[in-house]
């Protein structure tokens, strides 16, 4: 890092500083977070797009007649678990406990992956009662703001096997200790769009 | 947690490399998360049971508590801070903000002035549309 400089200010004791300010190790969280930001617009259009023809349900279902408010309570529950596993993971990280972190890690992607099933599940359920994005401009939107989502956490689930691999292979180095960083940040920013999700879409969409 | 402290302390001076932001405590961890349970516990239990008659208000309510834990989440989980990367993380996500409300209400405030606007139409109107 930045060389430290040796100053003598009149017959004091030498004084030590560094040349630089202090600086962060690396930009990659820097530049990871404003990818995140850029995603966070995608999803603001999406929820305009939701926002805006939320109620064109062409003679169709409401969201009312539609939405099962426990299994999404249940959704909700799987992804604010795997974000506290994946904190746990992270604070294992920092203690350089390899098998911890792998576990914790292991238990993050369960929850994912439960969040997904039953995500499949509804999605499955709807379109069986006629319910599929084609049936209404209400029902587009709300397959493709959800199942963006939904793509979201399968792209982080396959981020987070390939980094246990990774881990599994190399150990804690720099560079997993990096990209868990940045799986981390990914994994909470999906779980922020949920609360958007679940309050806007699903719970006042059933308030009508 | 205090065992852990010293244990702790080590891992930093492994990689060396300073840790100026990003991680946050256990503690800290637990705070987001029971938070985030008791703000997420709050709404579905609001409209589930319909305590409160009117609409607008539970509305009003969902939505404010949605914004408090997503705030939450920032702090708890992201570690967000005015610090972090000198500031231009807290820049980027200040500049976020503003494009996401002004597409949000954009949106909503020019296609609702369109759909009151828009003449409405009578069924013979519709029948004889080209």
């Amino acid at each position: 890092m930045s060389e430290p400089t040796v100053q003598t200010i009149g017959d004091e004791a030498p004084q030590f500083y560094l040349t630089e300010d202090h600086h962060p190790e690396s930009s990659t969280s820097l530049g990871f977070w404003l990818y995140l930001m850029s995603d966070c617009l995608i999803f603001a259009t999406l929820f305009a797009t939701y926002a805006v023809v939320g109620r064109n349900y062409a003679a169709g279902p409401s969201p009312a007649d539609l939405f099962d408010l426990p299994l999404v309570a249940v959704n909700t529950a799987m992804l604010l678990f795997s974000s506290i596993t994946y904190g746990f993971a992270m604070l294992q990280m920092e203690r350089g406990a390899k098998a911890e972190t792998l576990f914790w890690l292991a238990v993050t992607g369960l929850f994912g992956a439960a969040f997904l099933g039953l995500e499949l599940y509804e999605f499955n359920h709807l379109i069986h009662e006629g319910a599929g994005p084609t049936r209404s401009a209400f029902l587009s939107a709300f397959f493709t703001l959800v199942g963006t989502h939904g793509l979201h956490v399968t792209f982080g689930i396959i981020w987070l096997v390939t980094l246990m691999v990774q881990v599994s292979m190399h150990g804690l180095i720099p560079e997993n200790r990096r990209r868990l960083m940045c799986l981390s940040m990914f994994w909470h920013f999906l779980d922020v769009i949920w609360i958007g999700v679940f309050s806007f879409v699903y719970l006042m969409g059933v308030l009508g | 947690m205090s065992s852990n402290a010293p244990a702790h302390q080590d891992a930093h001076h492994d990689h060396g490399h300073g840790h100026t932001a990003g991680h946050g405590s256990f503690r800290d961890y637990m705070t987001g998360f029971v938070l985030s349970v008791i703000l997420t516990a709050i709404p579905f239990w609001l409209v589930m049971s319909g305590v409160i008659e009117n609409r607008i208000v539970t509305a009003a309510l969902v939505m404010a508590i949605g914004a408090v834990q997503i705030v939450v989440h920032m702090i708890y989980f992201l570690h967000m801070n005015s610090r972090s990367e000198g500031g231009w993380t807290m820049l980027a996500l200040i500049f976020t903000i503003i494009i996401v409300v002004i597409a949000l209400s954009g949106s909503l405030w020019v296609m609702h002035h369109l759909n009151a606007n828009m003449m409405p139409m009578s069924p013979d109107m519709m029948r004889n549309m080209p």
